[in-house]
């Protein structure tokens, strides 16, 4: 069989702006991608405790409120401390290109803006993750 | 260290991969249920079953609560359907359970059908087999949204309940075969709103009319899973289905029940996996297609012809 890949999809914080996570939940869907989505107003401990859950290979985060200097790292330092080193982090929403440029200095991967073709989205994501996820001993 | 041996030492991570890796039916994955079967057997499992928009989810995330209150530790398994078109898919059960994790040990795990019908995924038995040597003493199963035939959930699972809503249908529905047939409870969620009577007394109607398989007192609550009204009753039923099953029969015969059943499934899928591929690879079936098209075979002669090839003479003899 194919491998599939999991997707994590969250919004984090007070902020209850969903069109766009839905609309990329509905692109990656399309592309063949298993997408987990959480729903609004979720902690970053518990995003990472669902990506722990669902063995996902990717979470994408979706913050319009600002607050993304806060959260992406806050995410990311859980992220490492679960062990999930290997699980691209990625997101979108209103996150000006200096910042990008910051939280990708942190160890985060692609930001996407608004005006994003899905497209551009899969294609990234569909390049990033095969092999990123370490092979471990099962048994 | 091995996953394994993670696993073994209740890390979390490592029942995830491990699920990861029997769902992708990665090379050895038998194997590996071999090694986990011995750990199996004591968690009990329920299934929550129903049409799309009853209120499964949210019904399973707070029938979780009670157990977790008991200080169960609770897995649970959420499927929704994988696209048949796209092999992608949305599963959204989490967004309802979400206050779940804060309340003791659960583990909850979304699963897609990737092509399986029946309402669930073709390892979610497996992966209630892994969660119940994980130490999950209860494990709660929520089909995809059910139409009427899907019925699988009733052979994973010890306890299953239906879920309906008013908008479900008249009486008639009520008395179709198929799911309505596979409840060893009713639960009739969204009770507040209108109609919800008029089905409660149609199912019992249905139930009274209808012949009884067992002793099993079939029966109906009214639930209100977003308000948290009548889930403590639901919960009574399932414990009181639980001690009607151990009632029913000794040990002994459930665990020889289980055994055969655990059998044949997996020698059946076994022959599915390898000795059909052998048997109908690419080629012959394309020599086949051809002549049966032209009209020279029909497809019963052919098909008993490649079954006749099968050699059974290395039966294990016992």
């Amino acid at each position: 069989m194919e491998q599939k890949f999991r997707i994590l999809l969250a919004k984090p914080g007070l902020d209850g702006h969903d069109r766009g996570v839905k609309v990329i939940a509905a692109a990656l869907r399309d592309a063949g991608f298993e997408v987990i989505y959480t729903g609004l107003r979720q902690t970053p401990e518990q995003i990472v405790n669902a990506a722990v859950e669902e063995d996902v290979d990717a979470i994408g985060v979706s913050i319009l409120s600002g607050a993304h200097m806060t959260l992406f790292p806050a995410i990311k330092e859980l992220m490492d401390e679960k062990g999930l080193k290997d699980v691209l982090l990625f997101g979108g929403g209103i996150i000006a290109d200096v910042d990008a440029k910051k939280l990708a200095d942190m160890g985060c991967g692609r930001i996407f803006g608004p005006g994003t073709p899905t497209p551009d989205v899969v294609k990234y994501l569909k390049e990033a993750l095969p092999g990123k996820r370490e092979k471990e001993q099962i048994f | 260290m091995t996953v394994l041996d993670r696993f073994f030492e209740k890390d979390r991570a490592a029942l995830s991969r491990i699920i990861s890796f029997i769902e992708n039916r990665e090379d050895g994955y038998l194997r590996l249920l071999s090694r986990l079967y011995p750990n199996c057997g004591k968690g009990y499992k329920i299934g929550i079953t129903g049409p799309p928009g009853a209120g499964k989810s949210t019904l399973v995330d707070k029938l979780a609560s009670y157990y977790l209150e008991e200080g169960h530790s609770v897995g649970i398994i959420a499927v929704d359907p994988t696209s048949p078109f796209t092999g992608g898919a949305l599963l959204g059960d989490r967004i309802r359970m979400q206050e779940l994790s804060g309340k003791g040990e659960v583990f909850i795990r979304s699963m897609a059908t990737r092509g399986s019908g029946g309402g669930l995924a073709a390892a979610t038995r497996e992966v209630s087999m892994v969660m119940d040597a994980f130490g999950c003493d209860i494990v709660i199963i929520e089909t995809v949204g059910v139409g009427q035939v899907e019925l699988d959930i009733a052979e994973v699972c010890n306890t299953t309940v239906v879920v309906l809503v008013p908008e479900s249908g008249d009486g008639v529905q009520t008395l179709k075969a198929g799911l309505m047939e596979i409840a060893n409870i009713f639960a009739v969620n969204k009770a507040d709103r209108q109609g919800s009577g008029r089905l409660v007394s149609e199912i019992r109607h249905m139930l009274d009319t209808r012949q009884k398989r067992d002793d099993w007192n079939l029966p109906v609550v009214k639930t209100e899973a977003v308000n948290n009204v009548g889930i403590e009753g639901l919960k009574g039923k399932i414990d009181l289905h639980r001690e009607f099953l151990l009632s029913q029969k000794s040990a002994e015969e459930r665990l020889m029940e289980r055994a055969r059943y655990e059998l044949n499934m997996i020698t059946r899928n076994r022959i599915i996996d390898t000795v059909v591929p052998e048997l109908l690879d690419e080629q012959t079936v394309n020599y086949y297609a051809r002549i049966i098209s032209e009209g020279e075979v029909d497809p019963y002669s052919v098909a008993e012809e490649l079954v006749s090839g099968i050699d059974i003479k290395k039966k294990v003899k016992v």
